[in-house]
């Protein structure tokens, strides 16, 4: 596949993550809208472009690892789980209902190509850290990427996590920090200081890069660098997002952290995401 | 007792007397503290024997591998061994991640820091998700005496048993701990394994071969008091039943190593063969061994009469660990006199 066809074929399924979750908010009543369409370039790149996968063997040794740190946004990746064949498209017409695997934050132990049940934040990334440590033990070779979020860098672990990552030289780790800049209460920076969060992880050893994560040949072009990169360092990505990407209302609203459209206004909104170009 | 063939058709009273006569001759001779014997000092070399053969183990510490000796692993095994720092929590999840790839680690630190430091990671990274990570919590209880409260762990046998998919059990001693590692290796989920400062004098004179997480042992029968002990408690608990013995009473010991699935058959049947049951752990009343005995026999409408011996409720007195014992009432005399005074 070219260059643009990838492109393409990457805002396609972008469009498909922002769409699938309204339809699967709509039937929980409730989603995580906006920190959601922050990453769902980010994800689409990951699962159709860089992430090495055989959804047939969920359990291959050899696979890439994912921990979505950020659980949150599990309703942007369950579909993109059951349209790579993990498991039926179907299964998810009862998502968050009583008894459904499908929850708002993603349990491994039911859902087929989870590779870390995630959800109390500041946790991901040492389980990042264990599995990259796991294919060192182990001699294999698979990378392991781990999505946090801004917010979440407020979590004390994930320092821990990042000086014992670099310590360890854990080159097969790959950090990338959906930077939304909103938490649930407002900017992060109101909250509580991120930045610099590129001299931070810096400062601790890793090999920064920070790019526009609605930008897909930034985000292909910032993999390609760490595919071919001889450094020893642990890898962080930094992808500058917009809580709410897509949606006019959504964007930089924190109201939509965690939203609930009116039913007359699904149209509207799947018609807007339908009409916009995100690359 | 050196293999599982030598027990075989033999009453399990009888297997573990001779248990009991070697426990007695080191209280008689006071060498119990002098042996090799000691909890959290073999777990490093008994996993670095386990690695020897099985890939699976890991070991993991957090800048305390000299105190639980599993620099005796880190010298055998370097590759298979991560010192990560003071950063329990980290240390904990990345456990979880490393089992999640087939690894069995082994994480080692003051059980102070990994039940209630480390507890939600145990819990969400560990238990919820069926890792495969074991939990070495040692210098548990009071043990670590005049360090002070912020290293004792009094509650974490509470915290651990209402976590859900997770086995928690305490080790008697050395002899003891070696077949809990080994049977480990087998154990679906997670662990957490209670262990003591590394002193605790032998109660098992060879490796039990017939070990089994949720299994109690029948150290001594009796018909009028059962002892209900776990991990540091066992070997005085047999020293209390020595003295209520000498005082006409017939005492059954039940070392109840696992406090998670807890032996409800062997709880029932004390309730039912002896007249009364007194349990005794070095943590506190609420929520340990004493509150999930209490648990079964109110569960069972048994009736019969019963005392919790533990820490009742309380930050314990700085002191080192052989004066808090005595003060607490936690060593063979204490103990004794707690049941005679509960008799009568």
């Amino acid at each position: 596949m070219n260059q643009s066809a990838t492109i393409d074929r990457l805002v396609d399924r972008a469009l498909f993550i922002r769409l699938e979750t309204l339809r699967l908010s709509r039937i929980a009543g409730a989603g995580h809208y906006s920190g959601t369409f922050s990453a769902a370039e980010l994800l689409a790149v990951l699962y159709y472009h860089q992430l090495r996968l055989d959804p047939l063997r969920p359990d291959w040794p050899d696979r890439d690892r994912f921990v979505l740190s950020k659980g949150h946004a599990a309703i942007g990746l369950y579909p993109v789980l059951a349209d790579l064949g993990y498991f039926e498209p179907s299964e998810l017409d009862d998502y968050t209902r009583l008894g459904s695997a499908f929850g708002d934050h993603p349990d491994m132990r039911k859902i087929r190509g989870i590779d870390f049940s995630s959800g109390s934040l500041g946790h991901g990334l040492s389980i990042g850290v264990g599995m990259a440590m796991g294919a060192r033990v182990q001699g294999r070779d698979y990378r392991t990427y781990v999505m946090v979020g801004d917010g979440e860098l407020a979590e004390g672990q994930v320092w821990e996590a990042v000086m014992s990552a670099s310590h360890y030289r854990l080159e097969s780790l790959v950090c990338i920090v959906d930077r939304n800049r909103l938490g649930i209460d407002g900017p992060t920076e109101e909250i509580m200081t991120a930045e610099p969060i590129d001299e931070r992880f810096g400062a601790f050893g890793w090999d920064v890069q920070r790019i526009n994560g609605h930008d897909l040949g930034a985000i292909t072009g910032a993999f390609d660098r760490i595919n071919s990169s001889t450094s020893d360092r642990p890898h962080v990505l930094i992808a500058d997002t917009i809580k709410g990407k897509g949606v006019a209302r959504m964007e930089g609203d924190v109201h939509w952290h965690v939203g609930n459209l009116n039913a007359e206004d699904y149209a509207a909104v799947e018609q807007e995401l339908r009409e916009g170009t995100i690359r | 007792m050196s293999s599982r063939s030598t027990h075989e058709g033999q009453d399990q009273s009888e297997v573990f007397r001779g248990v009991a006569t070697a426990a007695k001759a080191d209280r008689e001779t006071g060498k119990g503290i002098a042996r090799a014997s000691v909890p959290a000092f073999v777990a490093g070399e008994e996993l670095a024997n386990l690695a020897d053969s099985d890939e699976r183990v890991v070991v993991l510490t957090a800048d305390l591998a000299s105190a639980n000796r599993l620099n005796d692993f880190s010298s055998r095994h370097p590759h298979r061994f991560f010192n990560l720092g003071i950063a329990e929590k980290n240390m904990i999840s990345a456990a979880a991640g490393m089992a999640s790839t087939g690894l069995i680690p082994f994480v080692g630190t003051f059980a102070s820091f990994a039940s209630l430091l480390g507890y939600e990671q145990i819990r969400t990274d560990c238990a919820y998700p069926g890792m495969s990570v074991r939990i070495l919590a040692h210098h548990s209880g009071m043990s670590l005496g005049y360090y002070g409260s912020s290293h004792h762990a009094l509650e974490d046998l509470a915290a651990m048993r209402a976590v859900a998919d997770l086995t928690v059990a305490c080790a008697v001693d050395g002899n003891q701990l070696r077949a809990m590692l080994r049977a480990s290796l087998d154990l679906p989920g997670a662990l957490y394994l209670r262990l003591g400062r590394g002193r605790d004098p032998e109660v098992y004179s060879e490796v039990p071969a017939d070990f089994s997480f949720g299994r109690a042992v029948k150290l001594q029968e009796g018909s009028d008091v059962t002892i209900i002990a776990t991990g540091s408690e066992v070997h005085p608990a047999l020293g209390a039943a020595e003295i209520l013995q000498s005082q006409g009473l017939s005492v059954r010991v039940l070392d109840m190593h696992t406090i998670k699935p807890l032996d409800q058959e062997a709880i029932l049947a004390a309730a039912a063969e002896t007249k009364a049951i007194v349990t005794v752990e070095e943590h506190s009343v609420i929520g340990g061994l004493g509150g999930a005995v209490a648990e079964v026999l109110a569960d069972h409408s048994t009736g019969v009469a019963f005392l919790r011996h533990g820490v009742h409720d309380e930050y314990v007195l700085i002191g080192p660990p052989v004066s808090l014992y005595q003060h607490y009432r936690l060593d063979a005399q204490g103990i004794a006199a707690v049941v005679t005074k509960f008799l009568s």
